[in-house]
């Protein structure tokens, strides 16, 4: 369905663009309906980058991106609408997904505005709370309010809402979770879990291993914008053939054991 | 809601909030603004001024530059700002100087805005090649030397009426606004609300009008200010030379002819006092509004 070959980003910095900085280098991956894919790095490692040339939001210097096998970054107008519904994103700061100066639940509004304008209110609004229960948001909580009345977890879950009111066959879900407090982490993965059986690819681009292992079927680990180590997500995690990929493994903290024990 | 809401006995279940009905966005802007002591004091300052430029001189079928009193008379009940050396009633040309400077503030102000920020909005919303030639050519207009152009426009082709007045000074005053604005929209454009708006199917000029604008309004707001203030301030300047309109009057024009005639030195106050307390009053009153403004759109410094 998603697949990306050799795709490279590279930036331009300083005075009229002399140096340049490579994000993403040579990515190829794929990702199948019903697949979700963990997208693994540290901060910088160009994981937002390809999550923001899935979305079409940046253009990629070289490699193609390509959705069902059309070219993503040519789309343009009525083609790039048509691609939003079917793929859409959430973000990585709830806090800046939001525009300050509008209520929060104003996304829901644009969704509408940009997708379903022959839907009637009452019916829209019933789809919202639909979603919003989706996400085990109460509605009467979130509905009416300003992005700075709401707490981190609620604004993502609200986008995450957001999404689930387009029929869409990928998410890009670019750390989701970080911001959900332990409980409602658990609720949103198995909701992504549930979507997953009904069909939704899901790229998930995290930092964090556990919650890459809980939920995905394949794994891609990158480092400065290159992918060290592929596969399916047990093979990675317990036969990792990359040296990155063990010291990675080995630096997650575990219960029971204090962090200046060896390790192994 | 009233506290005693919040004081009910325990065991008695507190009402929930009534249900507001979906207001829209304007609507509630007005709401706080009509809350805002700041906002609605500069409005009355500004509307007080504006009805007296525009109804004033329709109770009177002399124009302004008349000579219709004594020479010279201090404020009385039939001249009430006094009138000239000429005998021209002063109020007379107060209200028509309020007239010209609302006009030549909205218009020169409101052109240079309306430039200004479709310059440095398309500039900064797109960056790359368009943004290198909207900002060669905001450079360009931004060191010229913008008062002297406007002599030599006003010298060759001639000035008589006040919005033409307008147009030139709007024609050489918005590229500061159009690089602080191309500032803004840079660093806005980066935020993930406008990508969320760009995945919701919006086109770029939406993005620009509905996300980004919004987020600058106040700062529109201001901009329109200086912009209205420093066209009344060019216009005085071009009236004070002698290249203004010729057959109109303006709070500007008047100084100028009181600093020509002396009114200073005769002890004739009554001349230029109220045109210099209009203009301050008015500019004044827009930056008063603009603060609380400020506190109306942004919905952080509201008291909640």
């Amino acid at each position: 369905m998603l697949r990306l070959d050799q795709v490279s980003k590279t930036f331009r910095l300083g005075a009229f663009g002399s140096r340049e900085l490579t994000a993403v280098k040579d990515v190829s991956l794929t990702v199948e309906p019903g697949e979700v894919v963990s997208l693994i790095g540290e901060s910088g490692s160009g994981k937002t980058t390809i999550g923001r040339m899935v979305l079409g939001l940046a253009s990629p210097n070289k490699g193609r991106v390509t959705f069902d096998g059309v070219q993503v970054s040519g789309l343009r107008g009525r083609a790039l609408h048509g691609y939003h519904r079917q793929v859409q994103g959430v973000f990585q700061d709830p806090f800046s997904t939001f525009n300050p100066v509008f209520k929060a639940d104003r996304v829901f509004a644009l969704v509408r505005d940009g997708f379903f304008r022959s839907v009637p209110a009452a019916q829209w609004r019933q789809r919202v709370e639909t979603a919003l229960h989706g996400v085990r948001l109460e509605p009467a909580d979130v509905l009416d309010k300003y992005p700075h009345q709401l707490s981190g977890g609620q604004l993502q879950r609200m986008l995450i809402a957001r999404a689930l009111l387009l029929d869409i066959r990928l998410l890009v879900a670019d750390e989701i979770i970080s911001m959900l407090d332990a409980s409602t982490r658990i609720d949103v993965l198995n909701l992504l879990g549930e979507l997953k059986s009904s069909g939704l690819g899901v790229l998930f681009v995290t930092h964090d291993l556990a919650l890459g292992t809980y939920i995905s079927d394949r794994t891609v680990i990158l480092r400065a914008g290159e992918v060290v180590e592929a596969g399916p997500t047990e093979t990675v995690f317990t036969n990792p053939s990359h040296e990155y990929t063990r010291n990675l493994l080995a630096a997650v903290p575990h219960l029971h054991r204090r962090w200046d024990e060896p390790v192994k | 809601m009233t506290d005693t809401d919040h004081l009910a006995a325990p065991g008695v279940p507190v009402l929930a909030e009534p249900v507001v009905p979906p207001a829209g966005r304007s609507r509630e802007t007005l709401h706080f603004a009509l809350r805002n002591k700041k906002v609605v004091g500069a409005v009355v300052v500004i509307l007080g001024f504006l009805v007296l430029g525009l109804v004033a001189p329709l109770f009177t079928n002399h124009g302004p530059n008349e000579y219709v009193g004594p020479p010279a008379a201090p404020p009385s009940t039939e001249y009430w700002f006094g009138t000239t050396t000429f005998g021209q009633d002063v109020f007379l040309q107060f209200a028509n100087g309020i007239r010209s400077t609302f006009v030549v503030g909205l218009l020169g102000g409101g052109l240079a805005a309306l430039i200004g920020m479709t310059v440095g909005f398309v500039a900064g919303y797109r960056g790359g090649l368009v943004d290198e030639l909207l900002n060669m050519l905001t450079n360009i207009v931004l060191v010229l030397p913008a008062l002297a152009v406007l002599i030599i426009l006003h010298a060759y082709v001639g000035v008589t009426s006040v919005p033409m007045q307008a147009l030139f000074i709007g024609l050489f005053s918005w590229p500061w606004v159009a690089r602080a604005v191309r500032a803004q929209t840079f660093s806005l454009r980066s935020r993930e609300f406008v990508d969320l708006a760009r995945l919701s199917g919006m086109r770029p000029l939406a993005v620009i009008r509905r996300e980004i604008a919004p987020n600058m309004s106040s700062y529109l707001f201001m901009t329109f200010i200086l912009l209205f203030g420093g066209s009344v301030l060019m216009a005085a300047t071009l009236d004070f030379i002698g290249l203004g309109p010729t057959d109109a009057i303006s709070l500007g024009l008047m100084m100028n002819s009181a600093v020509h005639w002396s009114a200073l030195h005769l002890g004739l106050w009554w001349w230029f006092v109220p045109p210099g307390a209009a203009i301050t009053a008015i500019v004044g009153a827009l930056y008063v509004m603009n603060v609380g403004l400020d506190e109306v759109f942004n919905p952080k410094l509201r008291e909640m």
